[in-house]
């Protein structure tokens, strides 16, 4: 099923907690909702549910208003971040729940309850564990616990909140991928929040990045991670160099470095910012009339095929990283202290001007 | 892998860690408190009860099946269970109020439930009497109906609710607080309407805590002395509860027979010292429990 959300707007107090967002989650599509704490991701998630009621706004499922529905009548799966089982209740009598609730005349038998309950527990395989009380269980098993609990009422929406935050880096590597195999194996629209950068790249299919209660980009992780658009994007997503510079005729100028900015030819002279990943920066020994920004080597680390570098900036004692090749870095031969020249390969140019065109992807002709 | 364990150091036997005292301080502040608790309580628990045996069984027995006697715990039971309940059910809405909703004035209410512990009991009582005696607010619209509140039954079931408010909301209002609403949350996202929600999680989550709550109100519904004395009338027979019965009794110079009926106040104390242990042992039982690691699926 389809969800739209159509100009919703939340504020607790004085905060706003989301400022006028649209957005729509196609069918069957596992989407993340990513962005700093705060920024209004999991009141979003919250709102779609049914959970919070949005001050202006409304929510579509499948094209249809259903601002007015009760969070019971919505018919989603809710997965909360600390799990929220029932602590009194076994394992399995939490999977049970949504089933026995449910009005006399829908209500499964308990035969039938107790063979769905046992096929969900074997989805999320810990079918040995039925008779296990919550506080029995590791993190891991809590959160496919509560997972099967919002499954067992066949929702036709997923909404988790935060769903491996609580959890130690392994568990949480192993929980991200069994997640995005079941979402294959049962293809349901699923939303689910995170701050992890790395986590709603590797498992969404969709991004939808988030700042200060506004939508700041949505896109394929790959789209969203390649071609930032905004700044705050840019420094979200990964690590990420910021240069400062000025925009004039069409050049950037950064240092001693200068780039041909074309969509910006119309800049007469205006700040701008640009944006290098730590891979997109180039190393060269210093020389005179070598083209780069002069920095000193102040660190260097090497793991794996990959050499990181932290350098110092001479002019302003700014530190850029850079990730080369070990193989480079090895023929290179670099020393701590040693007087080095940075060059951006490829860098996003930010024009700071009301009427800025989109930012630009740069590309340095060497 | 390297399996080796280290050897522990074999305890040392002046060890001192900066919180521990000396042990002549410790066995003198131990022997303090226990000096204290034996000479201010048991001794005085134990003198009720050989004051109230000195005359014989049969003297101790005579004065609590005598017909004021009856009556008087009669009407304690009776207020208790009108008080008590109707606390439970203030307690429980309150405490579900403060804890799981923002509301303007809230702070309020917290305060409000806890004026009866700053509030002298006498002055509980007379706030009554000035309503609904004779020559209170409603004195007059209360004669002209013939209803009788002050130096009747419904006079001390009012005290008496007055003074035991606090016991269970503020029993229940941190372990509601600690719990949090996300277990509601969820049982309403998978369907549950609002008693649903109510009996099969938030019940079943504070049983514990509110009848540890129960209890405390239930000893302080029937031991209740000052707001009852002020509103009570002391009608032998009729108003008098079980405390004032023995403040007469006393009052008049039947010391056996005052002493023996409270004992019987003394044995509910007991009683419910006795149950709240039991309560305190049933949830630290539960918290052991939970500290039990979970295996690992078995091969």
């Amino acid at each position: 099923m389809s969800i739209e959300v159509n100009r919703i707007a939340k504020r607790f107090g004085s905060f706003t907690a989301l400022d006028d967002v649209s957005l729509s989650f196609p069918s069957g599509q596992l989407v993340a909702l990513l962005g700093p704490s705060g920024c209004g991701k999991t009141t979003l998630l919250r709102i779609i549910a049914g959970l919070e009621t949005p001050d202006a706004g409304s929510v579509l499922f499948h094209g249809e208003d259903a601002s007015d529905q009760d969070v019971r009548e919505r018919q989603v799966g809710f997965v909360f971040q600390h799990y929220a089982l029932f602590r009194h209740m076994s394992v399995f009598e939490n999977v049970a729940f949504g089933l026995r609730v449910k009005p006399r005349a829908e209500r499964p038998s308990n035969a039938r309850i107790r063979e769905k309950v046992m096929d969900l527990l074997k989805l999320v395989q810990l079918d040995w564990l039925a008779e296990r009380y919550p506080h029995q269980l590791s993190g891991g098993q809590r959160q496919r616990i509560a997972l099967a609990r919002a499954l067992a009422v066949e929702p036709k929406v997923l909404l988790l909140d935060e769903p491996f935050g609580a959890l130690d880096a392994k568990v949480r590597k192993e929980l991200r991928r069994w997640l995005r195999r079941l979402h294959d194996e049962l293809h349901i629209t699923s939303i689910f929040v995170t701050h992890d950068q790395e986590e709603a790249l590797e498992v969404a299919d969709q991004v939808v990045l988030m700042n200060k209660g506004r939508v700041e980009q949505v896109g394929s992780p790959n789209e969203v991670y390649e071609r930032p658009a905004s700044p705050f994007v840019y420094s979200f997503l990964g690590t990420v160099n910021v240069f400062h510079g000025r925009a004039a005729g069409g050049r950037v100028h950064l240092g001693p470095v200068s780039l041909g900015a074309s969509r910006h030819a119309d800049v007469e002279d205006a700040p701008a910012v640009a944006y290098a990943r730590p891979h997109e920066i180039e190393i060269e020994r210093f020389s005179p009339g070598a083209e780069g920004i002069p920095a000193q080597l102040s660190r260097l680390l090497v793991v794996g095929p990959t050499a990181r570098l932290e350098l110092e900036r001479d002019d302003t004692g700014g530190i850029v990283e850079a990730e080369i090749p070990a193989a480079r870095a090895a023929s290179l031969s670099l020393k701590l202290g040693e007087s080095l020249v940075v060059r951006p390969r490829r860098m996003q140019v930010f024009v700071e001007r009301a009427d800025a065109p989109p930012a630009q992807a740069l590309t340095l002709e060497s | 892998m390297s399996a080796a364990t280290l050897p522990l150091p074999a305890p040392v036997a002046t060890r001192s860690s900066a919180t521990a005292e000396p042990r002549l301080v410790r066995w003198l502040l131990t022997g303090l408190a226990l000096a204290f608790l034996g000479l201010f309580l048991l001794v005085p628990l134990f003198a009720v009860f050989t004051e109230a045996l000195r005359k014989g069984f049969e003297t101790y027995l005579a004065a609590l099946v005598e017909p004021d006697a009856l009556a008087a715990i009669q009407l304690t039971l009776l207020v208790a269970a009108i008080a008590v309940p109707a606390n439970l059910v203030f307690g429980v809405a309150a405490a579900w109020a403060i804890a799981k909703f923002d509301f303007r004035g809230k702070s309020l209410l917290i305060t409000l439930i806890d004026l009866p512990f700053a509030v002298s009991p006498v002055i509980a009582g007379l706030v009554y009497v000035l309503m609904f005696g004779a020559q209170g607010w409603f004195g007059p619209w209360l004669q002209a109906h013939d209803i009788k509140i002050v130096f009747a039954v419904p006079g001390i079931v009012l005290a008496t609710m007055f003074v035991t408010v606090p016991f269970i909301a503020r029993e229940l209002i941190p372990l509601m607080q600690a719990q949090g609403t996300e277990e509601e949350e969820a049982a309403r996202v998978l369907g549950a309407s609002g008693w649903q929600m109510f009996w099969r999680v938030t019940l079943p989550n504070i049983k514990w805590g509110l009848l540890y709550g129960v209890i405390l109100c239930n000893a302080r519904a029937m031991g209740e002395f000052g707001a009852v004395s002020v509103v009570s009338g002391h009608v032998r027979g009729l108003t008098n509860t079980t405390p004032l019965h023995v403040e007469i009794l006393y009052n008049e110079y039947n010391f056996a027979a005052a002493f023996a009926v409270a004992s019987l106040l003394a044995s509910l104390g007991l009683v419910t010292l006795v149950l709240k242990s039991l309560i305190e042992w049933k949830t630290r039982h539960e918290l052991a429990r939970a500290a039990a690691l979970p295996g690992e699926r078995p091969a």
